[in-house]
């Protein structure tokens, strides 16, 4: 399948976010493994191309529900590196004043109405901000994503058959990574593509390449251009694979061998920055200069995230009721 | 002042905050169409559009996080939920997505949305068709619950769940759907967390919601002959629970029995005696009665199902015991 072509700015902006991803993502892993964040972090490395194609299909007034392994997401669609890393410290400047942390990443400006931590629960909320736009008619979609775990939840039953019903404006978006949690998708699930769920609730059920950011973009544009035009919801499929295990203390001893290996042949980052080299829009240097543009600012948003104050004692009583 | 059913409150409070805010909407199985399973929304449909009056497949959970998602986004919807025994398939969307959306956000989102459901006992439905939800809500902040006891309180709770910036819900009890009672032409929303003395007297606080209320007023009027003056304070609300209004009525009389249509266990009524205990021990004469289904279920059969669930005359001796003076010997 031949990628849809994006122009050469939104190319150049989902290249830098991946490699911000890429980077931010290792830092946080060392962060977890050298104690200096609590709790767990999933981490979408492998996965960039997931988040940047399906933002740079996105307009100003959508919105976006996701999963835990969000982080992803959120900086795609425009999170600063230092609300993300204040957040993932427990900081007060974070996105959710540190009452969120790695797993809720939130920010409605952007229109991120929140990475989810229960599986499969982000689907009906998205159903409903799609209501939303619907009855508003304000011409906007709304977005969930999942992992191929969630296909097995009833949450994606009710959410497809009740968005479908309507004909709600809302991507279904499955990153199909191969693994929920620590099994194999052929393990726990007897058909071959969660895309082929969509005929059970008469949408289309499209199935794209999730390492090429460009063949993310095109996916999710068809399906938000027909969600606009009032045609109802889609599934998409990305096909991906995470790189690192489920959360913050598996290695993924139950990958079999070379697999790992198989699939960072295909990696995201490495797609989009050959094209554009072969499309003469980028070279080594250039790349190379991005790459340290990248780290210089994931580092600097640590530092002011390390340097942060945590929230006051008092905040435990805020934002729990609207007064 | 016009008279109106419980149920008819309930769909003239739907049809009013339909027909002043063009953001409020109304969402449910069979809602629409065939005016709702307890015929509490006839014409609702037929007035305001099936845009704004949907039924919906029956799926809770999607119901739900579909309400909560209309709400992050600026709409103020009502979901019905059919029977409240059907809040457990939905409740990841309750504990864990309506409740803490808000504080996840960091106060940044908000939620108006409202949720009404029918429950409790004494109908003959059996098990599954009986319970009242005011204590599985109650466990957790982050929710409003609201339970109507006449058909004032239904009108004015409803429409002020729909006003209020936070999620309620509203629980309406099944047995009270044909309750006659006086609504004024000018009533307005009630504001939550207030309870209300529905009887004032002197000797007992008892404390109640909807037909555990009415009972509870029944026992008092037998008690009155007797030469006890019983409070009566309805509720209203579990959450927040109006402390004040309990502490200042236990203040004036001394004693308190608490009354739950519901198992004992975590209930709210362990809530107000907690509240009691610690707050209000030094007004105590007596020690404080709980009654409530105790460790046992809803039955289907009519002796039953009578005998699980408070009656007047249960409720009148309770109060005679804790009338009987300090302690029981």
């Amino acid at each position: 399948m031949s990628a849809t072509t994006l122009p050469l700015a939104a190319r150049q902006n989902a290249l830098r976010h991946m490699l911000e991803i890429r980077i931010a993502e290792d830092k946080i892993q060392e962060m977890f493994m050298a104690n200096l964040v609590r709790g767990t972090a999933h981490l979408c490395i492998g996965q960039e191309a997931c988040s940047t194609g399906t933002a740079a299909a996105l307009k100003p007034g959508d919105t976006v529900t996701c999963t835990y392994r969000g982080h992803g997401h959120a900086l795609a669609m425009g999170m600063s590196l230092r609300s993300l890393m204040s957040e993932m410290l427990g900081k007060a400047d974070g996105c959710c004043k540190g009452k969120g942390g790695s797993m809720h990443m939130t920010d409605a400006s952007i229109g991120l109405l929140g990475a989810n931590a229960i599986v499969g629960a982000q689907l009906p909320i998205a159903v409903g901000a799609a209501l939303t736009a619907q009855i508003k008619k304000t011409g906007a979609i709304a977005v969930t994503l999942f992992g191929d775990g969630a296909s097995n939840i009833g949450a994606f039953h009710e959410s497809l058959n009740f968005a479908a019903i309507m004909k709600l404006p809302v991507l279904f978006i499955c990153e199909n990574n191969v693994y929920g949690e620590y099994s194999v998708w052929s393990k726990t699930t007897p058909i071959e593509n969660v895309a082929d769920r969509a005929c059970s609730y008469n949408i289309p059920g499209v199935i794209a390449d999730g390492q090429d950011a460009e063949a993310v973009y095109g996916a999710v544009k068809a399906a938000a251009d027909r969600a606009r035009a009032g045609e109802g919801p889609s599934l998409i499929e990305l096909k991906t694979y995470r790189y690192k295990g489920h959360s913050r203390n598996d290695t993924g001893p139950y990958r079999p061998k070379g697999e790992l290996d198989r699939w960072m042949k295909r990696d995201p980052i490495v797609i989009l920055k050959e094209r554009m080299i072969s499309d003469k829009q980028l070279d080594q240097a250039e790349f190379e200069e991005l790459q340290h543009a990248a780290e210089v600012a994931v580092v600097e948003a640590i530092d002011h995230a390390k340097a942060a104050p945590y929230p006051s004692i008092a905040e435990l009583a805020t934002d729990i009721w609207v007064d | 002042m016009p008279e109106l059913t419980y149920r008819e409150a309930v769909t003239k409070a739907l049809a009013d905050e339909l027909r002043s805010d063009p953001d409020v909407i109304f969402f449910g199985e069979d809602v629409a169409d065939a005016g709702g399973a307890f015929k509490v929304t006839p014409g609702l449909v037929e007035e305001f559009g099936p845009v704004r009056v949907r039924d919906t497949p029956i799926s809770e959970q999607a119901i739900l996080g579909a309400a909560l998602g209309a709400a992050v986004t600026g709409l103020r919807p009502v979901a019905e939920l059919m029977f409240a025994d059907f809040i457990p398939v939905a409740m990841d969307q309750i504990v864990n997505q309506i409740a803490k959306y808000r504080y996840m956000s960091g106060g940044r989102l908000k939620a108006p949305l409202t949720v009404r459901s029918a429950q409790g006992g004494g109908a003959g439905f059996g098990t599954q068709h009986s319970q009242c939800a005011e204590s599985w809500l109650a466990s957790f902040p982050g929710v409003k619950c609201v339970s109507p006891s006449t058909p004032a309180e239904m009108y004015g709770l409803l429409r002020g769940a729909i006003r209020d910036d936070n999620p309620v819900f509203v629980l309406e009890h099944k047995l009270l759907y044909n309750l006659k009672g006086e609504v004024a032409d000018n009533a307005g929303p009630i504001p939550l967390g207030k309870a209300r003395i529905a009887r004032e007297g002197k000797h007992v606080t008892i404390v109640a919601l909807q037909v555990m209320l009415h009972r509870s007023l029944e026992a008092a009027a037998t008690l009155a002959a007797e030469g006890i003056d019983a409070e009566v304070i309805d509720l209203r609300s579990v959450q927040p629970l109006d402390r004040d209004t309990v502490l200042a009525s236990i203040q004036k009389t001394g004693r308190l029995v608490v009354v739950e249509e519901s198992p004992a266990g975590a209930g709210w009524g362990g809530d107000i005696v907690s509240l009691a205990a610690d707050e209000g021990i030094y007004h105590l004469d007596a020690p404080v009665k709980r009654i409530n289904m105790g460790g046992m279920l809803t039955a289907y059969s009519p002796p039953l199902e009578d005998a699980v669930i408070p009656s007047a005359a249960r409720i009148a001796d309770a109060v005679r015991d804790v009338m009987r003076g300090y302690r029981r010997v």
